[in-house]
């Protein structure tokens, strides 16, 4: 019952504690000889009871939310009969499992009357560890609201506090960012170190056959579970090859065009048009790729006599090319633009003419940057996801043809991923060691590209 | 010095590779205008193919049935349980009483969808003064008729081959020459779930969906976002630890969208245990990837600030906390609106991430609530792409114009944003 209202309580005690330390403050001060006494402004000492209210409630409440269920858990084990009891941990989780459907109202089929005891008790643990943690949080609340409410005095530093709070939480939010970056190696590597001890590392790695399907009974055939990851990794780099074949040419030489010799009105038409490209959803390219694209790749090359995939290595590398233009059209435009005028300039005075300025100073100039806008352009195509869902194949082949399908990594972490999963087959855990092999690889392209880009800038400022 | 009309050996020279040198400028802005072009005419492309494909599903057909609701078809109180597949069907038989075989009966009864018998469902427990009344009914047609009535079944091939048999376009041609059959403006699509049956397929369900996910991602990747920002760019001191997070924004706004999905897949799900194909977790996958995008942008707006704002407020005695807050942040807050709507941009098209925590699933019901299972906008057309039915091609693409129009508004808002309240210092 408590616990409902608990959150709404405490922010009611809260503004309580804002209004009480704003009112004592005001009081001493009038005491002292007037506002003016006090070290920080009213709201100052308002605002550090109300956090001195909060803070220590909401930490109880969040350990006390991490610990609840593994708690019951270990509990409810140790209460059941000796019926329910199973030496095997899946089965184990299993009654557990079932004991907490029923909890919560899903009542399976056939119900053990033992089960639905268990049940009965967990709740009535549960609504007794409800209730103390709730009373001891509408204590807790109170009595460290008045440890502040006593430390209010004129010459108290309540503004220091408070802003030290505040300077905490930022940084708290900012390292976000770097708790992110460890969730995501967390995630990968505990699972990936699993897979390896299943599959050796050099087997993944340089294996050249691909066909994850573990037999489900011995004498099954054609499921050998095999786990090469070469041709993956083949097709993969053969995909983004195609797409950076497309969008380099394309997106380079639009950016050269457009700041180096369109006029402004035609720029400034152009450039949002070409960033359209940009925000249009990968999920539509995949869609234009797979109907519209693949079938016509299919057609005309039947025209010239070839014979061409429907799930075309090219129809999926073409459009990724096509998404991927903005990218590289508008880094390699940063980087032309920070190319100094004096450089372009000295070349005019020489009598160069606009292409060879562009050719023989602002290129060579401006290269290494467009290099670093080149790796990321890389290692987005490497990453993309759903363009080759929809249009790459599923087959892991061997093989250079454009014309014939291939698969990617990314197209075969959602394969083994999307629908039923069980975290001990290899199969599952696939996935994640795929995911670890594509991490580091964007992670080196993205470090290397990102440090060539700001070095290059750092050169002309 | 002679001017070059005589044609001296040298003149007859130089003029010659001026001509080659401006040739080949000219060239080269032909190339550069080629590639501008290709790469429009590729987008132009991709529209025109998503609106020629997508504009006809915002029509439907329906059939216009003379029901007579006899009172033996409801033996029960309760209206709702009654047979309404049985009513239609005699209906049917009645208005072509020249079908007489069973498999031909089959085939009548294709011409309708299995949402009409909801729909008579509806109509009854609404009313149920209407049994023992006779009624004219428009009832949704079959996706196939659907598609005839569209002209997107070719009639030319052979009877085998296609979906919609002699018998059928026979039967069509009847209803079409009684006026028994129409074209009306799609409401199904605007205000129903996802379906097996593509005529009665809607997209709200995925609209909520995304919503709600939005809604989790927006509540927390702003406040979160311009936190950090202000930190960065305000507050941390120039050490290896500032450096670290820094190179790890960077880098995170560049890591593939799919490896977010595998965090979410084995942190937030299978550690956390929060339900899966929830906006909820959704929400908290689509804020990490969208974080780095706000904070890039709201540090790019608090840089834009000059210090001479800063220094005015801490000569006057303001705090370094009051300052950022009471000068710096408000003058900076359209920046940083504009960079959150690109962001929530982003996040609105994102779908790899989502397929890894099993926003796949396929579901009816619209949710209610951000732990209900969901489906978002573009996973729905991916897994309407993926779908065989022909009339689902059409759907595809008509959900895509639909997320398209978001995203236009959104973008649009950022634009218009940045037009008001850009201050040029």
């Amino acid at each position: 019952m408590l616990y409902d209202y608990l959150l709404p309580l405490l922010l009611v005690l809260t503004a309580a504690a804002f209004m009480v330390g704003r009112k004592r403050a005001l009081r001493m001060a009038a005491d002292y000889g007037g506002i003016r006494q006090l070290h920080s402004l009213p709201n100052h000492y308002g605002s550090m009871m109300a956090l001195a209210c909060l803070l220590p409630a909401l930490l109880l409440y969040g350990i006390w939310l991490s610990v609840e269920t593994s708690v019951l858990d270990s509990r409810i084990i140790h209460e059941l009969p000796p019926t329910l009891l199973s030496q095997d941990a899946g089965a184990q989780a299993l009654i557990i499992n079932d004991i907490k459907n029923t909890v919560s109202g899903n009542v399976t089929v056939n119900q053990d009357a033992s089960i639905e005891a268990a049940a009965a008790r967990y709740q009535a643990i549960q609504q007794k560890s409800r209730s103390a943690m709730c009373i001891g949080l509408l204590l807790l609340a109170p009595l460290s609201s008045f440890i502040a409410f006593r430390a209010i005095k004129p010459a108290f530093r309540a503004r220091n506090v408070v802003e030290g709070i505040i300077r905490a939480a930022l940084l708290l939010c900012s390292a976000v960012a770097i708790l992110t970056t460890v969730g995501i190696l967390l995630s990968v590597i505990f699972e990936s170190i699993r897979f390896f001890k299943m599959i050796p590392l050099q087997d993944f790695l340089f294996g050249l056959s691909w066909s994850p399907q573990m037999a489900i009974r011995a004498d099954q055939a054609g499921s050998s579970g095999a786990f090469g990851a070469v041709p993956i990794f083949a097709g993969t780099f053969l995909i983004a090859a195609i797409a950076m074949l497309v969008a380099i040419p394309i997106g380079l030489l639009s950016a050269i065009y457009l700041s180096e010799f369109a006029s402004r009105g035609f720029r400034t038409v152009v450039k949002p048009l070409l960033e359209i490209l940009a925000g249009i959803p990968t999920v539509v390219y995949g869609f234009f790729a797979a109907l519209t694209v693949a079938p016509l790749i299919r057609e005309s090359g039947g025209f010239f006599g070839l014979s061409v995939a429907s799930e075309s290595a090219l129809a999926a590398g073409l459009v990724m090319g096509i998404m991927i233009i903005p990218f590289v059209s508008s880094l390699s435009d940063d980087v032309i633009h920070a190319v100094p005028q004096a450089l372009r300039d000295g070349s005019y005075g020489l009598g160069a003419t606009k292409f060879e300025t562009v050719r023989l100073v602002i290129f060579p100039a401006a290269l290494p940057g467009i290099v670093g806008g080149v790796l990321l352009a890389v290692s987005r195509a490497i990453g993309e996801t759903m363009i080759v869902v929809m249009a790459a194949g599923l087959a892991a082949n061997l093989t250079a043809n454009p014309l014939k399908a291939v698969t990617t990594v990314t197209v075969q972490i959602v394969t083994l991923l999307v629908g039923d999963q069980e975290f001990d087959s290899p199969k599952t855990l696939a996935a994640f060691a795929l995911g670890l092999i594509l991490f580091i690889f964007t992670l080196i392209l993205n470090v290397i590209a990102l440090r060539v880009v700001r070095k290059y800038r750092e050169q002309y400022e | 010095m002679q001017t070059g009309n005589q044609d001296t050996p040298f003149n007859k020279e130089f003029n010659k590779r001026l001509k080659r040198r401006y040739n080949a400028e000219r060239r080269f802005k032909r190339l550069g205008l080629l590639a501008i072009f290709i790469a429009l005419g590729f987008l132009a492309f991709l529209l025109s193919t998503v609106i020629s494909n997508g504009y006809s599903a915002f029509r439907q057909t329906f059939i216009q049935l003379d029901i007579f609701f006899e009172k033996s078809y409801f033996p029960n109180e309760d209206l709702a349980r009654a047979d309404y597949q049985t009513i239609i069907k005699s209906t049917l038989r009645e208005q072509f009483p020249e079908v007489t075989s069973r498999q031909d009966k089959q085939l009548l009864y294709s011409l309708v969808s299995n949402g009409a018998a909801f729909k008579l469902m509806n109509m009854v427990v609404k009313n149920p003064k209407l049994i023992n009344t006779r009624q004219l009914v428009w009832v949704p047609a079959n996706d196939d008729i659907d598609m005839l009535m569209k002209d997107k079944i070719d009639m030319s091939q052979p009877e085998s081959d296609r979906r919609i048999k002699d018998k059928v376009f026979s039967w069509v041609e009847t209803l079409a020459s009684n006026g028994r059959i129409t074209m009306k403006f799609n409401t199904t699509f605007f205000t129903s779930g996802d379906s097996r049956e593509p005529e009665l397929a809607g997209i709200l369900g995925a609209a909520k969906g995304s919503f709600y996910t939005l809604l989790i991602t927006l509540l927390l990747s702003f406040p979160i976002g311009v936190a950090a920002a202000i930190y960065l760019e305000e507050f941390a001191p120039d050490n290896r630890a500032s450096a670290f997070i820094e190179v790890n924004i960077n880098n995170l706004a560049a890591v593939p969208s799919i490896i977010f999905g595998l965090l979410g897949l084995a942190i937030f799900i299978n550690f956390w245990g929060i339900p899966r194909s929830t906006p909820l977790v959704g929400g908290l996958v689509l804020t990490l990837m969208t974080l780095p995008t706000i904070i890039i942008a709201s540090r790019a707006s608090l840089k834009s600030v000059p210090p001479s704002i800063r220094e005015a407020a801490l000569g006057i005695g303001a705090s370094k906390i009051q300052t950022v807050f009471h000068h710096v942040l408000p003058l900076a807050m359209p920046g940083m609106l504009t960079g959150t709507i690109i962001g929530m941009a982003q996040a609105l098209g994102e779908t790899a991430p989502l397929l890894m925590i099993g926003m796949v699933a396929f579901i009816v019901d619209i949710p209610g609530s951000i732990t209900d299972p969901s489906a978002v906008l573009p996973v729905q057309i991916y897994l309407w792409a993926d779908s065989p039915e022909r009339a689902f091609t059409e759907k595809t693409s008509a959900a895509i114009l639909v997320l398209l129009a978001f995203l236009v508004v959104m973008n649009a808002a950022a634009v218009l944003l940045r037009k008001k309240f850009e201050i040029k210092w």
